[in-house]
């Protein structure tokens, strides 16, 4: 089944959308006509030079790419060992990674003559990210959204509709993110003659997980030439926070065939890994299902009945994982450790205070990783952490958990 | 390969008459009123069973079928339960063909083989699985098809001429059109539009062809037999249970009698 050649592993999937066992294309029959068009249309756009051309100009001009990598000077000297740069993906307009992603596939859906968007989105970053470039070329937006996760994160929502998307809370089940991706494949069961579903993750039937991972790696991509043109070499370690994987994925994917180059993947261990459901860990504290589209990693109980997934970040506490990581953890390239709630808020409060960065509790968790194994590293080796969005969003929740009321 | 499901298929072809297609999810509100509900069904006027296996996320389900997939969690069904309320029916009934409906995931963690096996044992006919489209077939179609079990496929608006024949391939049993785009029990189907597609599916396939997704009516049970070789009607069912719950959810006297009544009165839609 496994088709890639073992001396890289940057060719996946195979043509049946499989990383090793891992992805696939588990649809209802009404969607996958419309995923094997799409597939289509991903292809010859990949293969048209304007269509990437296109895209680096709203790079450079609408998201303010190449973002900076920057040298985390007093990160460093706290801990004492390896030097710490940070990829700074917070810096891109609308605060995060999930734009880079989000322009690819309205560019595409714009090729395909598809004029109505729908998205999934949890935090509300890739919701945000969404709404905005519809916004940007006029396509009508509707983001789904768990009623509780409306709640949770009021200004995102405030932001979509301000940007003229409209939001249609996830009232079924669990009510959070992964009832928002059930909403979105309802709507695009419904209505797929005229509907983009635009992903916000490498997960989903293929070709998601490549298409999303191919406009990501951007992020890998400019690291390679910044860290090159800055230390003159590659960089030692690699780290990245983890919920369905894209930052990290866009960041790991150019290095996998540098053997030397470390990479961890960091999800979230909620309140701890010993817990039922009571953190969002899909490799660590997982094991392989199909849901959304693919095989990967999910929480479930015995019976394959879904967990919620729980993390102090709602951009990480979804149960599930992109087919590529599940891969790379079978076959050794990345290794996935997990962080705390409480390892990712202290890793919050001391970027703040030493870097004058408010990072997004997302890359807070890649922070807390960094904090447990810079300190034993020798003080040449070179850890890049990719600082995936800004805080601003999570200030509410951080001063709730601190008991400050704002 | 013969089963229960083309046996009943040959016997409704002589009779001259389409067949009633019901769906009831497995377990719901609980497990003893759901074997009295499925128990009543065949003398009610169902030809062909369709237990839903409860899923926590059904992606092609409605919020009728959603909501009485958790109704059924929360009472504590498992696949291993669902098989067992399987095996209770099979007691009384050996002839009434049972199709186990649902999602990949929980047929997957339980294990293809021993879930094959087990589903044989317990007195299955048929599966249908939504997020298993031909493109993976080798998953559990195959494997289904060499344990006897008839594996049928959902074909929709969207499988056109030049698709048709690989949703075909592998499918036997029956055909299960969906009549609209979208999920279950939300919009009522275009009966002309069934009509037409119908018999652009007949070009391709001499299996029966069901027709279902949005079936509330005797009226609109009618018209469908008319043209396709049976009606599946799940949604309505699913709601008449919950509209005979208690304020607590519980099932009442009143449960399996209002699932059994609405089965007649489609019945006779479908029979005249």
């Amino acid at each position: 089944m496994n088709t890639l050649p073992p001396n890289s592993f940057r060719t996946g999937p195979d043509e049946r959308g499989l990383f090793g066992i891992y992805g696939g294309r588990f649809v209802a029959e009404t969607l996958m006509p419309l995923i094997l068009q799409l597939e289509q249309a991903y292809k010859d756009a990949k293969a048209d030079p304007s269509f990437q051309k296109e895209l680096d100009g709203f790079l450079k001009h609408f998201v303010g790419r190449p973002s900076p990598l920057y040298f985390a000077e007093r990160l460093t000297e706290k801990l004492g060992g390896a030097k710490i740069y940070f990829k700074r993906e917070d810096l891109n307009h609308t605060g995060a990674h999930k734009i880079n992603n989000v322009l690819g596939q309205i560019l595409l859906a714009r090729r395909m003559g598809k004029k109505r968007i729908i998205a999934e989105t949890g935090a509300g970053q890739h919701g945000v990210a969404t709404a905005t470039a519809c916004a940007r070329f006029g396509l009508k937006c509707i983001v789904y959204m768990g009623e509780v996760d409306i709640e949770r994160q009021k200004p995102n929502v405030f932001r979509m509709k301000l940007l003229g998307a409209e939001v249609v809370p996830a009232k079924s089940g669990s009510r959070t993110l992964k009832d928002a991706l059930n909403e979105a494949l309802r709507d695009w069961v419904a209505n797929v003659e005229d509907t983009f579903y635009c992903i916000g993750t490498v997960a989903g039937p293929a070709p998601y997980p490549e298409m999303v991972r191919d406009f990501q790696c951007v992020i890998g991509n400019e690291t390679r030439r910044q860290m090159l043109e800055q230390e003159g070499r590659l960089p030692d370690s690699l780290v990245a926070a983890i919920g369905g994987g894209s930052n990290a994925m866009g960041l790991f994917h150019p290095f996998l065939d540098d053997k030397d180059v470390a990479i961890y993947g960091v999800e979230a261990a909620g309140l701890g890994l010993n817990t039922r459901d009571k953190h969002a860990a899909s490799i660590t504290g997982g094991k392989p299902g199909v849901l959304h589209g693919n095989r990967t990693y999910l929480l479930m109980d015995d019976d394959g009945q879904i967990l919620e997934g729980h993390s102090i970040s709602a951009g990480l506490d979804y149960p599930g994982i992109g087919p590529e990581h599940a891969w790379l953890n079978d076959i050794g390239r990345v290794k996935y450790v997990a962080a705390t709630d409480k390892e990712a808020l202290k890793a919050f409060q001391l970027c703040s205070e030493l870097e004058g960065i408010i990072p997004a509790l997302e890359p807070s968790h890649a922070i807390a990783h960094a904090m447990k194994i810079a300190p034993k590293l020798p003080k040449d080796h070179l850890m890049v952490i990719n600082m995936s969005g800004r805080g601003d969003k999570d200030i509410f929740t951080v001063a709730d958990i601190l008991g400050v009321k704002l | 390969m013969s089963t229960r499901i083309d046996q009943k298929f040959a016997d409704l072809k002589k009779e001259g008459r389409a067949a009633l297609v019901t769906f009831i999810t497995a377990g719901d509100p609980d497990f003893d009123t759901s074997l009295k509900i499925i128990e009543g069904l065949p003398k009610a006027g169902a030809d062909v069973i369709e237990f839903g296996m409860p899923f926590t996320d059904p992606m092609a389900d409605g919020p009728a079928i959603q909501a009485g997939g958790l109704r059924a969690l929360s009472a504590g069904a498992t696949m291993k339960k669902t098989l067992k309320l399987l095996k209770a029916f099979r007691v009384k009934d050996k002839t009434t063909p049972v199709v186990l409906m649902g999602y990949y995931n929980p047929i997957y963690v339980y294990g293809v083989e021993a879930f094959l096996k087990d589903a044989k044992a317990a007195g299955a006919d048929g599966l249908i699985v939504v997020d298993l489209p031909p493109e993976e077939d080798d998953e559990l179609c195959l494997p289904a098809m060499a344990a006897g079990i008839n594996f049928i496929r959902l074909t929709t608006p969207t499988t056109d001429d030049a698709r048709a024949p690989a949703v075909f391939k592998h499918t036997s049993g029956f055909v299960y059109y969906v009549s609209v785009l979208g999920i279950t029990g939300t919009k009522a189907p275009d009966l002309k539009s069934v009509k037409a597609n119908v018999k652009r599916l007949k070009k391709h396939t001499t299996l029966p062809i069901c027709v279902g997704f949005g079936v509330k009516t005797a009226e609109q049970a009618r018209t469908i037999a008319e043209t396709a070789d049976g009606v599946v009607v799940g949604s309505a069912l699913v709601s008449a249970v919950e509209k005979s719950l208690d304020k607590k959810g519980k099932a009442t006297a009143k449960t399996a009698k209002a699932v059994h009544a609405l089965v007649s009165e489609i019945a006779q839609g479908v029979r005249s």
